[in-house]
């Protein structure tokens, strides 16, 4: 029962509203039939039996008995008594001690039972009942014949017993038409019914379906998906709530977005206006470098750090710029096809890594990437590992099949102390120091934010990881084909001879 | 040492790279706004223009383009990193190279000498040679097509003659900007596509089907074979 119940609970509410109009029709049409069968069973029933029981108790009350009684003239009697059957005509059976006549060849009838022979004999007004024999129905009564004169007081009885026996099946077939009407009425009934079930369906599930598709598109980022307000009912409160709702959401995510626009803004702006006196500063230090030899000692000091933080600040303005292009969504992907060990070699030998990286490239693996973005990824990794970790640092390079298609996978692995399990979920955040003590080193600390951005631009993932036999292990994984793959930028796709 | 026009109209940027470059031993005028330069151009007669992009009146987009009416002068634009739609426009209206800013006088430096050394040392054996209509002068530096003169930028000069000096070999577009450019490898492909672009609109029959300057697509680029 629970399961069914459960079961119901997973039907759908159009499926339960049918059912439920059906239910109720059922119950109706049913209830109504029933109580109108029973009704009408019994007066037309009751109509019959009452003329048949007059109707006997007229003609026996018609007949003049004399005692005693001899075969022939119960015969008689009995016969004289059939022939006024009414509403129907009947079988009447006399009885008189052990004589017996009918106006039938039978003597007697089994339709007659000991009860209504018992009560017959005890009601000087006779009695009657009903019996089904064959699954034909039959009105079976009996009635004692009284002596004296009609209208006489007192009668006397006479010993005479008159039976009659009536079939009922013209009723029956009456009755049997009344249920066959209800029933034939009741199936267009209940298809009937399901006209306004689905009405009523429709007009619950429609707000129902709208609601449901409103809050997914809003939850698709949408938020200015409203849903029509019609008529005043429940349904109607229930959309006007939500459309107040959406109106407060996408007010607040608009203030949100507006405030952290305005922040990335700001600091684009910043980096945009700190870098037109740097490059005028830049473009002097290394007057500044050469002449600080000729300059007294503090000043010489002076002068060459001014130099040198110069040079700090124009890398960190230049990351600033770079991270605030990628906030924007401002970054372009340049892809070109290079063959990615090559690429790699590349990065080391301009900034005079050869010596201190151990290699692990192997020859032929071409991938689509931005040359200049995944320089920047190796040289981060790279650089960030030969500071922080300790020599050697292998970077290897290897291709995988996932299942998501080919994927190019480089590992920069170094040889430290790996990084403590509490660093490694903020490695990638700007301006994250592993070492507190270490206030600043050669990076800008937004190498490892770039890094992240950069491989993300290019629809792929950077790891870090301790390795099991020490230091620490960041992997680029990219695709070998980014998501969206160009042909050669700028390049006419006509037909070209291709070797 | 070269003499160097600086159009620039931010003053510290103007005199700061103007001091660098004049203490490295250039020859440099300085002027504040595109028109000027133009002007400058006649009376100073430089040998390579440096070009800030972003400049008030008419900016150097359009100075580029004025100056290759005229002349196949060496342009370096000065750009800041994310004017990105500046620099393919600057680009396609004939620039040679670009820096970014904020850079240091020794960048910039190299950035001159490397699109000067172009000029001055071609590569290859030296003589006329012919490849279809082309006719190539690597001792004089010049190009011909069917008798005529080509006008040539130092940089599309400089491709046209690295690629012409091994035919049919498929460069790919890293090497090229080590070796025409000077630039590292990881540097911007934008350079060569740009400056194939311009060169086969010169020197092209149909620029849309080139038959000197073939793209080998996934690879890079090659010269003919002519057919």
């Amino acid at each position: 029962m629970i399961r069914a119940l459960k079961r119901l609970g997973r039907i759908g509410l159009r499926a339960r509203l049918v059912a439920a109009f059906l239910l109720v029709a059922v119950i109706a049409a049913g209830t109504t039939a029933t109580l109108i069968y029973q009704e009408a069973r019994s007066a037309i029933l009751q109509q019959a039996q009452d003329t048949a029981v007059d109707q006997l108790r007229e003609q026996i009350g018609a007949q003049k008995v004399e005692l005693p009684m001899t075969r022939d003239s119960l015969r008689q009697l009995s016969l004289t008594v059939g022939r006024q059957g009414k509403p129907h005509p009947w079988y009447v059976y006399a009885e008189y001690g052990t004589l017996r006549a009918s106006n039938v060849s039978q003597p007697t009838s089994a339709l007659l039972s000991e009860d209504l022979r018992r009560r017959a004999g005890a009601n000087p007004h006779g009695t009657f009942q009903r019996v089904v024999k064959d699954g034909k129905p039959w009105l079976t009564m009996g009635m004692p014949v009284r002596l004296g004169k009609e209208g006489m007081q007192p009668t006397q009885p006479s010993g005479i017993m008159v039976y009659a026996v009536m079939p009922l099946n013209a009723e029956e077939d009456t009755v049997q038409a009344m249920v066959n009407a209800a029933r034939d009425g009741a199936l267009p009934a209940l298809a009937i019914a399901l006209v306004p079930a689905l009405l009523a369906a429709r007009s619950v599930l429609r707000p129902v379906r709208d609601l449901r598709r409103a809050a997914s598109s809003m939850g698709k980022g949408r938020l200015d998906t409203r849903i029509e307000v019609k008529g005043s009912d429940e349904l109607a409160d229930l959309a006007w709530t939500f459309n107040e709702s959406a109106r407060e959401l996408e007010r607040s995510v608009e203030e949100l977005q507006k405030a952290e626009a305005r922040a990335r803004r700001f600091a684009a702006d910043v980096s945009h206006e700190l870098r037109t006196p740097l490059a005028g500063m830049l473009a002097v230090t290394e007057v500044l470098d050469e002449d600080a030899d000729r300059l007294d000692p503090d000043t010489a000091a002076a002068v060459r750090l001014v130099s040198a933080e110069t040079g700090k600040l124009a890398t960190l303005v230049d990351d600033l710029m770079e991270i605030s292009r990628f906030d924007a969504k401002a970054a372009a992907l340049n892809l070109d096809e290079v063959d990615v060990a090559e690429t790699i070699a590349k990065t080391l030998q301009r900034r005079r890594w050869e010596e201190e990286v151990v290699v692990g490239l192997p020859d032929g693996i071409r991938a689509m990437l931005d040359p200049r973005r995944f320089d920047i990824v190796v040289a981060n990794l790279v650089g960030n590992a030969l500071r922080h970790g300790a020599a050697p640092v292998r970077v290897t390079l290897r291709t995988e099949e996932l299942p998501e298609g080919p994927r190019v996978v480089t590992e920069v692995h170094d040889s430290g102390p790996g990084l403590a399990p509490d660093v490694l979920p903020h490695i990638f955040d700007r301006f994250f120091k592993a070492d507190a003590a270490r206030t600043r080193s050669v990076g800008s600390g937004l190498g490892l934010a770039i890094t992240l951005e950069n491989v993300r631009l290019h629809g792929g993932t950077v790891r870090a990881a301790n390795h099991p036999d020490g230091g620490a292990v960041f992997t680029v994984v990219l695709p070998l084909r980014p998501p969206v793959a160009e042909p050669l930028p700028g390049e006419p796709l006509s037909a070209e001879p291709v070797s | 040492m070269p003499r160097v026009l600086l159009i620039e109209d931010d003053p510290s940027v103007r005199e700061g790279v103007e001091l660098g470059l004049r203490r490295r031993g250039h020859e440099v005028r300085a002027a504040e706004t595109g028109e000027a330069g133009l002007a400058a151009l006649k009376t100073f007669q430089p040998e390579l223009v440096l070009l800030d992009l972003m400049l008030p009146g008419i900016n150097g987009v359009q100075v580029c383009t004025r100056i290759r009416e005229t002349s196949q002068l060496p342009i370096i634009m000065l750009t800041a990193r994310g004017d990105d739609f500046d620099v393919v426009v600057g680009l396609e209206a004939g620039a040679d190279d670009y820096i970014v800013k904020p850079a240091r006088t020794e960048v910039i430096e190299a950035r001159i000498r490397a699109v000067l050394r172009r000029l001055a040392d071609p590569g290859g054996r030296p003589g006329l040679e012919f490849h279809g209509e082309l006719a190539l002068d690597r001792a004089g530096l010049t190009a011909a097509k069917s008798g005529e003169r080509l006008q040539l930028a130092p940089s599309e000069l400089k491709l046209l003659l690295h690629l012409a000096a091994s035919p049919e070999q498929v460069f790919s577009r890293q090497q090229l900007l080590e070796s025409v450019w000077e630039h590292s490898y990881h540097g911007d492909a934008r350079l060569v596509d740009a400056c194939v672009r311009r060169l086969r609109n010169k020197i092209e029959d149909v620029s849309g089907s080139p038959r000197y300057i073939q793209t080998v697509r996934g690879f890079g680029y090659r010269f003919g074979p002519l057919r």
